[in-house]
């Protein structure tokens, strides 16, 4: 049986790793599991230098999901460099960092970095809706994320995947710019723009007043994306959203998705992602898969 | 190191119309936790309600393995878990949160509660009083009807001092006030503390302005309670250029110095 993937010349040897921001850089699950067991982690959403992040409350909880408003709160990347990334270098899995900016010259000065680390690829952040500048606001027009990446694709000899928001018109048209701009993959999607409103305070729930929408709760509008950018793009892509099993990510991967990445569903159970892997193996031997690629983008 | 477990339901009591106490089986957890330690608790295996509820810890029971929780039904999950029978098996990760309450050398402490603030205060309280340290401790409630513990305060406590805001019930007033009352004659090393966000403004203001040592137990949203969403988010008091602006209540705390934090 095969579960190898290659995520946009990323060797991974199942197709599950973890969505940046549920997973902090390794630490805090490793008490739980092996990360050797997963396909690649992807850190936290990591910039040029610290961020604090915004004013709490910044989560809370919805209907089967959850919105946070965290604002990217990181400890820069020279600090991962040093403490992070020796840490996560001990485990047989893939390394992806999550790179945000708030400016084309920040992507492009972070990448640099980046392209001089011992890690396996960088997943461009252009989709964070929690913060003023930046991420979001490159990510929701075709040129805008076609920018960004052209510049970063100039630094960076590692693999590129550039993550999208769900929160645009044409989502199709977003990733062509990705592939455009000559990245090697494209992830989607990051947390749907959402708001809680609490009726006896008559006030938002969220400091930030908004947040981003996660959990199964946003599922079948994560598949529905996956699959339209199947059709448009032809490099791999990563897709995730309200993933919490193999039959979850079974889906993502029929629907177009090369590998898939647990993002809220570690915040309930530790072992969400290693579950996922055993699930993922378990479909595979029920309906006699030898390789795993065979159902990638079956679904047309 | 935490541990997510099943943990068996072996006694349920209702203290109040709207407080349950849990006694649960979990060995594993038990020898690692210490007095301010939290647990997640999943109610459901559905995804509704979505997320875990952070719970702190009322008592251990290092010998048989028991740990105890105390809790007030506040929303679907609280509801979902007062459900659970003895003998059901409840998922629960633990011991949770690095900032716990240290009791290092002190020997003469307050210990100040409010509301249902008061549980994790039990736990600190017998641990002191094994160890032989003087511990007065000053319980806070709104009314009569809320009064919850109090026998059993009583035996972890050299002084017991309990207070309703409307006098309906033993001294009437704020617990804090008759801390301070106290405090005039009695060489207090240490307030430990948990209870309503008013209160614990209030003993931060007494820490700063006495200079006394005060640990507070705080409480904010939190999504996974083991560090890795960064959601549960409190201020950090000084910010040396170095130091971050928040500290996350799941990690640091939820223990912390009282004079560490902004709240």
């Amino acid at each position: 049986m095969n579960t190898k993937v290659n995520l946009a010349g990323i060797e991974m040897k199942n197709p599950v790793t973890v969505a940046s921001g549920t997973f902090g850089y390794g630490r805090e699950i490793s008490q739980f599991f092996d990360l050797s067991k997963l396909g690649a982690v992807i850190t936290k959403g990591t910039s040029l230098r610290p961020k604090n992040g915004n004013k709490p409350p910044r989560v809370c909880e919805t209907a089967s999901g959850m919105l946070n408003a965290i604002g990217l709160q990181n400890p820069g990347v020279e600090y991962f460099a040093q403490n992070d990334l020796p840490f996560l270098r001990k485990y047989d899995t893939k390394i992806i960092v999550n790179a945000c900016g708030s400016s084309i010259d920040e992507y492009v000065e972070l990448c640099k970095i980046l392209n001089t680390l011992d890690i396996d690829g960088v997943e461009l952040n252009l989709s964070c809706p929690n913060v003023k500048e930046g991420c979001m606001a490159f990510g929701n027009s075709y040129d805008g994320v076609k920018r960004v990446t052209t510049e970063v694709r100039k630094v960076l000899d590692k693999p590129l995947i550039v993550k999208l928001t769900p929160n645009v018109t044409n989502i199709a048209e977003i990733a062509k710019a990705v592939e455009d701009a000559g990245a090697d993959g494209v992830s989607l999607i990051n947390t749907l723009l959402a708001m809680k409103i609490d009726i006896y305070k008559k006030a938002p729930v969220l400091a930030n007043k908004t947040g981003g929408l996660s959990g199964p709760a946003i599922k079948p509008v994560a598949v529905r994306m996956v699959w339209q950018v199947a059709q448009a793009v032809n490099i791999p892509i990563l897709g995730m959203g309200g993933i919490i099993n193999g039959e979850d990510a079974i889906e993502f991967m029929l629907a177009g998705a090369t590998a898939v990445s647990i993002g809220a569903g570690n915040f309930i159970d530790p072992y969400t992602s290693v579950k996922t892997v055993e699930g993922i193996e378990e479909y595979m031997k029920n309906q006699k898969i030898d390789d795993i690629n065979q159902i990638i983008g079956v679904v047309k | 190191m935490a541990k997510k477990i099943q943990a068996e339901l072996i006694e349920k009591k209702q203290l109040t119309k709207d407080i349950y106490h849990f006694k649960v089986k979990a060995e594993e957890i038990v020898k690692e936790s210490k007095p301010g330690n939290f647990v997640e608790i999943r109610v459901t295996d559905s995804t509704e309600p979505f997320l875990r509820r952070p719970i702190s810890i009322y008592n251990l029971d290092q010998e048989k393995g028991i740990l105890e929780f105390i809790f007030q039904v506040k929303g679907k999950g609280t509801e979902i878990l007062a459900q659970k029978e003895e003998g059901d098996s409840i998922d629960i990760m633990g011991p949770l949160g690095f900032g716990t309450f240290k009791l290092d050398d002190k020997k003469n402490i307050a210990i100040l509660g409010g509301g249902i603030g008061i549980f994790p205060l039990y736990e600190l309280a017998k641990q002191a009083m094994q160890k032989g340290i003087q511990v007065n401790t000053y319980l806070g409630f709104r009314n009569k009807e809320y009064v919850v513990l109090e026998d059993e305060f009583q035996q972890v406590s050299t002084n017991l001092t309990i207070t309703t805001d409307d006098g309906s019930y033993k001294q009437k007033g704020f617990a804090i006030d008759f801390l301070k009352q106290d405090m005039q004659n009695n060489k207090i090393d240490c307030i430990y503390a948990c209870g309503p966000l008013p209160m614990l403004k209030a003993v931060r203001e007494l820490a700063i302005q006495t200079g006394i040592d005060c640990q507070i137990s705080l409480e904010e949203r939190m999504g996974c309670g083991i560090g890795l969403c960064l959601g549960c988010a409190v201020k950090t008091a000084q910010s040396p250029k170095d130091a971050p602006e928040y500290y996350h209540v799941c990690k640091g705390g939820p223990v912390f110095k009282a004079t560490d934090v902004e709240i």
